[in-house]
């Protein structure tokens, strides 16, 4: 866990340092290639692993019950506070 | 839009490739992922440190705006609390990482394939692409019966970037602000929860 919080909390640190320099705007294009190139090497580590290769259509179910939980839970508190603090009356 | 769709294009890329058996021996060794991951966490990090909107954002609204995230949290994790006695063969903190998440696919399904194995980064990648999905799709009954911070509650971490024009355009323009506020706190506290999660 630490070093994955050092790593966030000093781009946080740095970020803010150098938010006026024109090239932070290449930082989301950045994150893209990073993100779709690590995408890519868990597509490998799946298509390796035959526990989940064969256990595909469980594992999809299990993911579509726990987005549909918490968008469900997410939607309720969100009614609760919207009716509450927000909803001009 | 664009981005989810070039992500699953690029990770079902991965999948046929090992399936045929064309495995790139560059993305074999487990350092090299662990190296990109924690660069991708310092970007991220930069892209939160840079943001200039946030503080001018609460100021605007004051304090309940900070209700908004913390609805989304706590709903989240009651819901997957729940939905895990459902799912016996999978542990409550197990589900908790895929939970927390929050609609933010990449980062939480590759933190937590890094420490748990592809399977549940696998189930993770799923549960949070179907949770942005879900909020493409039904944003307008949300709204309709939920009220108008239901969207940006479901959306999660994406209320920032890709949910952000179909709240626009049910919760109305009033609520951009909400929207992008809450989308920049979830999004910075995935990584937190989802390592909190891990190290249980």
């Amino acid at each position: 866990m630490l070093p994955i919080i050092l790593a966030i909390v000093s781009g946080i640190a740095i970020g803010y340092l150098v938010r006026n320099v024109p090239a932070i705007r290449y930082t989301g294009k950045i994150i893209g290639i990073l993100i779709a190139l690590l995408l890519f090497s868990l597509g490998l580590s799946v298509g390796t692993n035959e526990q989940v290769i064969t256990n595909f259509r469980f594992i999809g179910l299990d993911a579509f019950m726990i987005a549909t939980a918490s968008t469900l839970g997410s939607v309720l508190c969100a009614a609760w506070v919207y009716r509450k603090f927000f909803r001009k009356k | 839009m664009r981005d989810s769709l070039i992500y699953l294009l690029v990770f079902a890329l991965g999948i046929v490739l090992a399936l045929v058996g064309w495995v790139p021996e560059l993305f074999l060794p487990d350092d090299m992922a662990k190296g990109i991951l924690y660069l991708l966490l310092f970007f991220v990090g930069i892209q939160i440190g840079s943001s200039k909107h946030l503080f001018s954002v609460v100021k605007s609204l004051g304090f309940k705006i900070v209700l908004v995230p913390a609805a989304t949290t706590i709903g989240t994790f009651a819901a997957v609390i729940s939905v895990s006695y459902l799912l016996p063969h999978r542990s409550l903190t197990d589900c908790l990482c895929v939970g927390s998440g929050f609609a933010y696919y990449s980062l939480s399904s590759i933190l937590i394939s890094e420490y748990r194995g592809a399977e549940l980064g696998t189930v993770a990648l799923l549960a949070n692409i179907i949770r942005e999905f879900f909020v493409l799709v039904f944003a307008p009954w949300m709204v309709k019966y939920f009220g108008k911070l239901a969207p940006i509650c479901a959306g999660g971490a994406t209320t920032m970037d890709t949910t952000l024009p179909i709240i626009t355009k049910y919760s109305g323009t009033d609520y951009v602000v909400v929207a992008l506020f809450h989308g920049m706190i979830i999004d910075f506290s995935v990584p937190l929860w989802v390592s909190f999660f891990l190290s249980l």
